[in-house]
């Protein structure tokens, strides 16, 4: 059981997709803006990932190498176009607001990195703890972009807003954080205050 | 088995390809109708979210009892719609107008739709009786920015074109639009853009210039004919406001046949430019 601990646990901090490994981050820099979607683009990840991961590693040992990507591309665009549909029937409103994100789960590149990495090489139950932790490590560094983007830029977070005598003190809402950029060196920030915090994961020159 | 091989890796990936597609066809043809129902419940909370109707469990009843469909033919007049249900893309060569009374009071509500950054982008606006002032409006997006170009979306944005008047005054000129944030030049038409979604803002302004022009002949028909009933046709409407007239030598030209006092105005214009010029020439020397 153990193992199955590592497998979950590691992709939260120490071996995190995207602060790590560095997967991720187009859809990182895409979705961070408020706190609400990021939240919903990071369960859907896990969701995804966690289900692909085991499709895949069930398959693993048919599959020809030559066209193993295509397979698992393949094997992605149509649980995603599956999952979409279900939910475009059954829940329209979710299905509505997630919309957004059905193609950018597609395109996500830790889906690929982990299917490639891991559901090739383990067994079916590993490989879905592997996507469920890296799906949530993708999330946890979603929700703290956005909350620091949603924060700064917009001046609320979900339904709160920052009281209206901030504003008349002379308090501004940065929106420079609104933009594509800032979420790329809040990134690193938490990228370096990561490395910094765990010294195993600095490269040596 | 050799997993390599030419011939097994084609067999796999098409018998890979057969499965994932009757997969996909078997799902699409199961779910579609509750998707379809699902979809044009939802085009009827838009529009009755354009005229500020929030009753999301009843939408369907309410559309039912207050909403009208119509068709507009070319002259302008509407006639009743029975067809299909239709929702903003359908591909549909005729202009629909939903006629709706609301509190006894008769909106119009025009469906518009466009581009945005990433996608198309829709919109239902409602308008008064005078089918001139927006009584509400509905934005739609598929998948504009969260937080940039979505905000379209958002009420706070949309809040804004409530009371804006479609036409400039006097003319048959489509105002009503988006401009860049602090930009706003006409207040009684224009709405401030969302700053970080600048081509998502162009394309609502672009949307509206654009899907409101379907809809002049409906929407100039009664204005035309309450002001002057009996003259011919094709009367354009005259250019009497001075704003208009001290817009830009530009306007004026374009609509010199109706307005022949611009020129004039445009004409001193010149003359008092050109003298500045010989003063400037002058002082230079």
């Amino acid at each position: 059981m153990s193992n199955i601990k590592d497998i979950f646990v590691t992709p939260l901090g120490l071996n995190n997709p995207v602060a790590a490994q560095v997967l991720g981050i187009c859809s990182a820099l895409a979705v961070t803006a408020k706190l609400g979607p990021a939240i919903i683009m990071g369960l859907s990840v896990t969701a995804i990932l966690a289900l692909a991961n085991v499709v895949i590693s069930l398959m693993k040992n048919t599959i020809p190498s030559r066209i193993r990507i295509v397979v698992q591309l393949v094997v992605v665009a149509a649980l995603v176009t599956i999952v979409s549909l279900i939910l475009k029937a059954f829940v329209y409103d979710v299905s509505v607001q997630l919309s957004v994100y059905i193609g950018l789960i597609i395109t996500n590149c830790i889906l690929m990195g982990r299917l490639e990495a891991f559901a090739m090489q383990n067994n079916a139950l590993d490989s879905f703890w592997d996507g469920l932790g890296n799906g949530l490590g993708y999330a946890i560094i979603l929700v703290i972009v956005a909350f620091i983007r949603e924060l700064l830029g917009s001046g609320s977070l979900f339904d709160w807003h920052i009281p209206e005598f901030a504003y008349e003190n002379g308090y501004l809402n940065n929106g420079l954080m609104l933009l594509a950029p800032m979420a790329l060196i809040i990134l690193g920030c938490v990228i370096w205050f990561l490395r910094s915090k765990k010294p195993e994961l600095q490269e040596k020159n | 088995m050799n997993t390599n091989s030419n011939g097994y890796t084609i067999a796999y990936a098409s018998i890979l390809v057969t499965i994932v597609a009757a997969l996909l066809a078997i799902v699409y043809s199961a779910l579609n109708d509750r998707i379809e129902d699902n979809v044009k419940l939802d085009t009827k909370k838009q529009i009755l979210s354009a005229l500020n109707i929030k009753d999301d469990e009843n939408a369907a009843d309410i559309f039912e009892k207050n909403v009208k469909h119509y068709v507009m033919a070319e002259d302008g007049s509407l006639k009743e719609y029975d067809g299909k249900f239709i929702t903003v893309f359908s591909k549909d060569t005729n202009v629909h107008v939903f006629e709706c009374n609301v509190n006894d009071t008769i909106k119009y509500v025009l469906p518009v739709n466009g581009a945005g950054l990433w996608g198309p982008i829709w919109g239902y606006v409602a308008l008064k009786n005078d089918k001139n002032t927006v009584d509400g409006i509905y934005l739609g997006h598929e998948g504009e920015t969260p937080g940039l170009g979505a905000e379209i979306a958002n009420e706070k944005f949309t809040e804004k074109f409530i009371g804006k008047k479609v036409f400039g005054e006097g003319s048959d000129d489509i105002l009503l639009g988006v401009e860049k944030n602090g930009k706003v030049s006409l207040p009684n038409h224009q709405v401030d853009g969302i700053s970080g979604g600048t081509i998502t803002s162009k394309g609502v302004d672009a949307m509206l210039k654009d899907g409101l022009s379907k809809f002049k002949a409906f929407l100039t028909k009664s204005n035309v004919s309450a002001e002057s009933a009996s003259s011919a046709v094709n009367v354009t409407p005259a250019i009497t406001s001075a704003p208009a007239a001290a817009d830009s030598s530009v306007s004026a030209e374009g609509k010199g046949q109706d307005g022949y006092g611009d020129f004039s105005e445009v004409e001193k214009r010149v003359d008092m430019v050109d003298s500045i010029h010989s003063e400037v020439k002058k002082l230079a020397k």
